[in-house]
């Protein structure tokens, strides 16, 4: 590390943290913001969670541009915040960059794997939780076709439309899965207008279940497909309330546990990588008030049984990383 | 290919040629006086953020309609100030709008609705809902016309009506009326305007309010038409499109909703790969169906089809000589 950047680093620090204590933990939020009602929105929840569980506060910070990325993490770390959570399968390459340079600082990277010994890498099971939206999808669809709709088009959406194929497909082997992509670029996380066309696209081929799978872009999918009177899957949080009965579920990956868990084992934590799935309940279908009278006891049971048997190893869920591809659906 | 699914890919052409078509009918009144205008994306944002957020607070999209205009056609007065009044160089002025408006929305909307800058979802009320034209239901029984009527016709927000309704009307005052040709003149020869007597800084003022109106229009309808409320970014280049199409179109009214549908169809197709894949039976990628609009318009500035010419006098301050 040169001299300025231990300056540059040095004055951040002080500008940030000024009233940062012994190891106060951090949480860096990715591209699409704090509150996009999903991914990140879950991971604020699981820190507000701990802060009000314990009484200790926590730095975070939002990422805006792409090259923010380096910048911010090395600023948390250098301010002392110890362990330093950081969002998004984009941020492997930040992690990759800066943890090296401060091995006293634990890291938390979530949804990717960063080999380093100072680095929990904590990856979720999305396919198995997508599987099971997938079936409840094929189960409520009257027209046998079904949508995905993906943010940027990268193999960690891929992942989770792979699932949901192979869900969907698992109840009705002769059931058209659509899917699309919303871009190619970061922008893909925040086009709601692009989102609620490609909705009434898919609706128009006949999709009468649309899986959105796309942080904030989301927003648009839920919207236009409340508008058409066709049902919707959200993802990551639980978003059934932002249409309550037009929203048939919601993939939750508890993005807020991954947090919680990294805050409260603090400064030292225990890394390597964690796997949250269906056994842990880290990922799973949401069920409450606002999707009740959608789901019959018959789909109810179907799933249940279905998630029992992939925990059993009874039914194995393909997951798109395995080969880079998809046995239920060509992207 | 059907004829139904024609009709549901041209419907989609339609929605998103709308917003285009304000902001590039906003830079032709803008340009033509002789005035560039590169923050039509930001006058958009702005517009769309305040039309949504007050809407959402006052519960009618009237009223945020009006808030949406107003935002735009102030920010279009902060862009006359600067490069008709005290002659400043018009990209910067159009590029420093842009940024104005990209983080003074998010700002504001963090502060008023603390949701990471976004507004609450509107309903009801607080949002144009589709207008089903008469006889609609009725019609859609008869193949081609009536079907084409119920689908394609019928079941826009009231936005897209005006919006379609604008091309000739900008015609009419452009071409056919008094002020339109002194805006013209203003924008190829503003010293001929003033030798005749007519007040050219005024005729370009005005021209930038109307900017500002159509811009305000186009924002208004991506945040109460087309979505139920404002994200950050959400015109998402739509203003640099609509540039696009202008010089697509050289600076005429029909030409100009020739250009804008047509780069509204390229969207709407990419939306359908499935669709383009049946008709051409190639795997056209979907980025290269985005990126059409921009490789024609490059292709129309290489003067390869025929010659787009702006006004001669468009970037150039006003300066009355002594």
């Amino acid at each position: 590390m040169t001299f300025m950047q231990k300056t540059l680093g040095g004055a951040a620090a002080l500008a940030i943290g000024a009233t940062a204590c012994l190891a106060e933990p951090a949480l860096m939020y990715d591209l699409g913001g704090k509150f996009d009602k999903s991914f990140n929105e879950s991971a604020y929840n699981g820190a507000k969670r701990w802060a009000e569980e314990t009484g200790n506060s926590y730095r975070e910070i939002e990422v805006t541009a792409e090259a923010q990325r380096v910048q911010f993490a090395t600023r948390l770390a250098e301010a002392g915040f110890n362990p330093v959570v950081v969002l998004g399968f984009q941020n492997a390459a930040t992690v990759e960059e800066v943890a090296p340079k401060y091995p006293d600082t634990s890291f938390v990277l979530i949804d990717m794997v960063v080999d380093l010994p100072n680095v929990r890498s904590v990856v979720f099971q999305e396919h198995e939780g997508s599987y099971l939206v997938g079936m409840l999808a094929a189960m409520a669809t009257e027209s046998n076709t079904v949508g995905f709709i993906g943010g940027m088009d990268v193999p960690l959406i891929r992942h989770f439309g792979c699932g949901y194929a192979q869900g969907a497909k698992a109840v009705n082997p002769d059931i058209t899965v659509i899917a699309n992509m919303t871009g190619t670029t970061p922008a893909a996380w925040n086009d709601p207008v692009k989102g609620g066309e490609l909705t009434k696209a898919q609706i128009s081929q006949g999709a009468d279940v649309i899986y959105a799978a796309a942080g904030g872009t989301g927003v648009g999918v839920l919207q236009a497909a409340a508008d058409a009177d066709v049902l919707s899957i959200g993802v990551d949080s639980n978003q059934n309330h932002l249409h309550p009965g037009q929203v048939l579920t919601s993939m939750i990956k508890r993005v807020d546990n991954a947090v919680f868990n990294a805050f409260s084992d603090g400064a030292g934590l225990e890394t390597g990588i964690v796997s949250m799935g269906l056994p842990d309940e880290g990922v799973g279908y949401a069920l409450d008030e606002h999707n009740a009278p959608l789901i019959s006891d018959e789909m109810k049971a179907a799933v249940d049984d279905a998630r029992e048997k992939i925990i059993a190893g009874e039914i194995e869920v393909v997951s798109y990383f395995t080969n880079d591809s998809c046995p239920a659906h060509e992207f | 290919m059907d004829f139904l699914t024609l009709l549901q890919v041209l419907d989609t052409t339609v929605r998103l040629a709308t917003p285009l078509l304000f902001a590039c009918l906003a830079g032709l009144v803008c340009e033509r006086a002789g005035i560039f205008d590169i923050g039509l994306e930001g006058k958009m944002l702005a517009s769309a953020f305040f039309s949504a957020a007050v809407a959402a607070i006052s519960g009618s999209v009237w009223i945020g309609l009006l808030a949406g205009v107003m935002a735009s056609v102030a920010l279009a007065g902060v862009h006359g100030l600067a490069s008709i009044t005290f002659r400043g160089n018009q990209l910067i002025s159009g590029v420093a709008i842009n940024f104005l408006a990209s983080g003074l929305t998010v700002l504001i909307a963090q502060d008023w609705f603390g949701q990471g800058g976004r507004t609450p979802s509107l309903s009801g009320g607080a949002r144009f809902n589709e207008i089903k034209l008469p006889f609609a239901d009725l019609l859609s029984g008869l193949p081609y016309i009536g079907q084409s009527y119920a689908e394609l016709f019928s079941g826009h927000s009231l936005l897209v009506y005006v919006g379609f309704l604008t091309v000739p009307l900008t015609w009419w005052v452009i071409f056919r009326t008094r002020f339109g040709l002194r805006l013209r003149a203003a924008g190829e020869n503003p010293e001929a305007v003033d030798t005749a007597g007519v007040n050219v800084i005024r005729l370009r003022y005005t021209a930038i309010a109307i900017c500002g109106l159509l811009c305000g229009l186009a924002g208004v309808y991506l945040a109460t038409g087309l979505q139920a409320g404002f994200v950050k970014e959400m015109s998402s280049g739509r203003g640099f499109i609509a540039l696009a199409a202008l010089i697509f179109a050289k600076w005429r009214p029909w030409y100009a909703l020739f250009s804008c549908l047509l780069f509204g169809f390229f969207q709407a197709l990419s939306f359908r790969p499935d669709v383009v894949k049946a008709v051409t039976s190639l795997d056209v990628p979907g980025q290269l169906l985005d990126a059409l609009p921009y490789i024609l318009t490059v292709v129309i500035l290489a003067g390869f089809v025929g010659k787009a010419i702006p006004p001669r006098a468009g970037g150039e301050p006003y300066v009355k000589e002594n």
